[in-house]
């Protein structure tokens, strides 16, 4: 099991920084998430852990161990990435035991990991196929598979979703979760999807242009958001931002999530106009153009029905409202 | 094809044009073989004519197989051939894998530098080259072909694999990278297999040029030693005389091998183990 320190990590290709000074601490049997915008550098970030870039300053250490200058394989780390990359002219048994064979590891002992292993992600039937004769959801379980194996200090996932379609997906995140249950395993995980972040993290990393916008545990995240970005970077519909000045309000900017406002046909704060809903079934997303507040995207839980160009008013949950100051820094 | 893209008159002009140029380019071959199998008389009087009960005369097969060394002269031109291709992927694959894989100040101007080779012909350094083996004592050696052929090859290799190569997922390649496996693994195991059909696209179009070529064994290997297949049947052209019969049925033979070499590197072409590594 492993720790992981990030210690003032920079990285820059030529005059372009990625990563502008990342400290990171992840604990032994944590499961964190680096969430946040393409190119915000997260990729990046899990490279530079992983050995297969360097950083250009700063220390990587796992577990109390400088690894900085590791090669990859000696790191302890296994990683699982967004096209499975598994090695097309080797059966799912040697693609998950071609990392120990490399490393010396016996015989019977691999072939007892792999065991192991594939009963955890049920892949027995598949064991001497190749990666060409499965499926997308089996070919990232044989590179979970091929992780899990080496037993390593810490796991990385570069967005292993991603490449999977919208019901395997959720199958997939279930079985990582218990993976992580089952190993307690330190685990790294990137996506740019928020509902994975949300659902998976013990502890959520939000990245932006290369900098650390706030850490947290993900209900921390949704309820105190350190600044704009992560308010509206966290949660789904978007959250509504307002200028303070339209509102009378001193702060720069109001932010209010659609989940926390209530719709009225009659009276209520803000006054305006229905332009569009959508139906999701369990719940409505209705977009209003207030008067005062501008566009506003509403949510309503059940069925919901406003013709577009009806007037509504909408009301905000006044314990739910969140200020930013100028600089997009939460004010308290 | 489906109905909807696919008109019968155009279809036809397609088929008609293909097949035009299928015949043009076939015609001279043909023209070759047909009277490699003639009289002499026969392939004087009616060229075009394919050989009948007649005409039909093996003449030319029996003293190109009587005259000495014709079965050196395919050898040799067998090991300059496949040894001038063998290095020349070898060499163009670990060119193109740096070039593609590799951050290093100037890639991009070893690219091009490597590339170079593509617009300047190789026999514009003749004479320098020659100098170059007389004074390595390479005259009249088979190595000197494969030297030069290697040369020759080298640039377009380099230059398509580069392309073929930064194609290949980088997944895949730092997936070995965390399993331990060296860049020579990484290498030899992981990209070639992947890059099959390109190492055939440029194990075809380097291939014929060298089997081809008269201008460097003629000026570097002309001993009987070194003679290549293409050298070998000049020798039946003669100021004065020339021994159609024996030139005609030289070239016929010498088609064959590069037949069966390119027969062997095409099915590599459509084979392709690359599905399911990467989605």
């Amino acid at each position: 099991m492993g720790s992981l320190n990030i210690e003032s990590v920079k990285k820059s290709f030529g005059p372009v920084d990625v990563l502008k000074g990342i400290d990171l601490d992840v604990s032994d049997g944590e499961f964190v998430v680096f969430v946040g915008p393409s190119g915000c550098g997260k990729s990046t970030l899990l490279r530079v852990i992983a050995g297969l870039e360097d950083s250009t300053s700063g220390r990587i250490v796992i577990n109390g161990e400088d690894v900085s200058s590791t090669p990859p394989a000696k790191r302890g780390i296994a990683m699982v990435f967004q096209t499975y990359a598994l090695y097309p002219h080797l059966t799912v048994k040697n693609n998950m035991g071609l990392g120990l064979k490399q490393a010396g590891t016996p015989a019977a002992e691999i072939d007892k990991r792999i065991g192991i292993a594939s009963a955890m992600l049920s892949l027995e039937p598949y064991l001497n196929r190749r990666p060409a004769e499965l499926s997308g959801g089996q070919r990232q379980r044989v590179a979970i598979g091929r992780a899990v194996v080496r037993e390593p200090k810490l796991f990385l996932f570069d967005e292993p979703l991603s490449n999977l379609d919208a019901g395997l997906r959720v199958n997939t995140r279930l079985e990582i979760a218990q993976l992580h249950r089952r190993l307690k395993a330190t685990m790294i995980y990137v996506t740019h999807d928020q509902v994975e972040a949300m659902t998976l993290a013990d502890k959520i990393v939000v990245l932006n242009a290369g900098r650390i916008e706030q850490v947290g545990a993900p209900m921390e995240l949704y309820n105190s958001p350190a600044n704009e970005f992560v308010a509206s970077f966290i949660g789904s519909p978007k959250m509504n931002l307002i200028e303070g000045a339209r509102l009378g309000e001193s702060a720069k900017t109001i932010g209010v999530r659609p989940e926390h406002l209530t719709v009225d046909p009659r009276k209520g704060a803000w006054k305006g106009t229905v332009i569009h809903t959508e139906h999701l079934g369990a719940d409505t997303n209705i977009y209003l153009d207030c008067e005062k507040a501008g566009l506003l995207t509403v949510r309503v839980f059940g069925v919901y029905d406003a013709e577009p160009g009806s007037t509504l008013f909408a009301t905000p949950d006044p314990a739910r409202i969140y200020r930013f100051g100028e600089d997009g820094r939460a004010l308290t | 094809m489906s109905k909807a893209t696919v008109s019968l008159p155009r279809s036809a002009a397609a088929h008609a044009v293909l097949l035009a140029y299928t015949v043009i380019a076939l015609f001279p071959v043909f023209i070759i073989v047909i009277n490699s199998f003639k009289s002499r008389n026969a392939i004087f009087r009616t060229p075009m004519a394919p050989p009948t009960t007649e005409t039909f005369d093996l003449v030319g097969y029996r003293t190109v197989l009587a005259q000495g060394d014709f079965l050196q002269y395919f050898q040799n031109s067998f090991i300059v051939t496949v040894a001038s291709l063998f290095f020349v992927l070898l060499f163009g694959a670990m060119a193109a894998f740096a070039l593609s894989e590799y951050r290093f100040r100037g890639n991009k101007l070893m690219g091009l530098y490597l590339a170079l080779g593509i617009m300047i012909p190789i026999r514009l350094a003749t004479v320098a080259i020659l100098q170059l083996m007389v004074a390595s004592g390479l005259v009249n050696t088979l190595t000197a072909l494969i030297l030069v052929y290697t040369a020759q090859g080298l640039p377009l290799a380099v230059f398509i694999l580069t392309e073929f190569m930064s194609g290949v997922s980088d997944d895949l390649k730092n997936a070995g990278r965390i399993d331990g496996l060296s860049e020579y693994t990484i290498f030899f195991r992981l990209v070639l297999p992947l890059v099959r059909p390109a190492m055939a696209t440029v194990a075809v179009f380097t291939m014929i040029p060298i089997w081809n070529d008269l201008w460097f064994p003629l000026i570097l290997a002309p001993s009987e030693g070194t003679k290549t297949v293409t050298l070998g049947a000049q020798m039946f052209i003669g100021q004065y005389v020339t021994n159609w019969n024996a030139v005609l049925a030289a070239l016929s033979l010498a088609i064959l091998p590069v037949l069966i070499l390119y027969l062997v590197f095409s099915r590599q072409l459509i084979r392709g183990i690359t599905s399911g590594a990467v989605k």
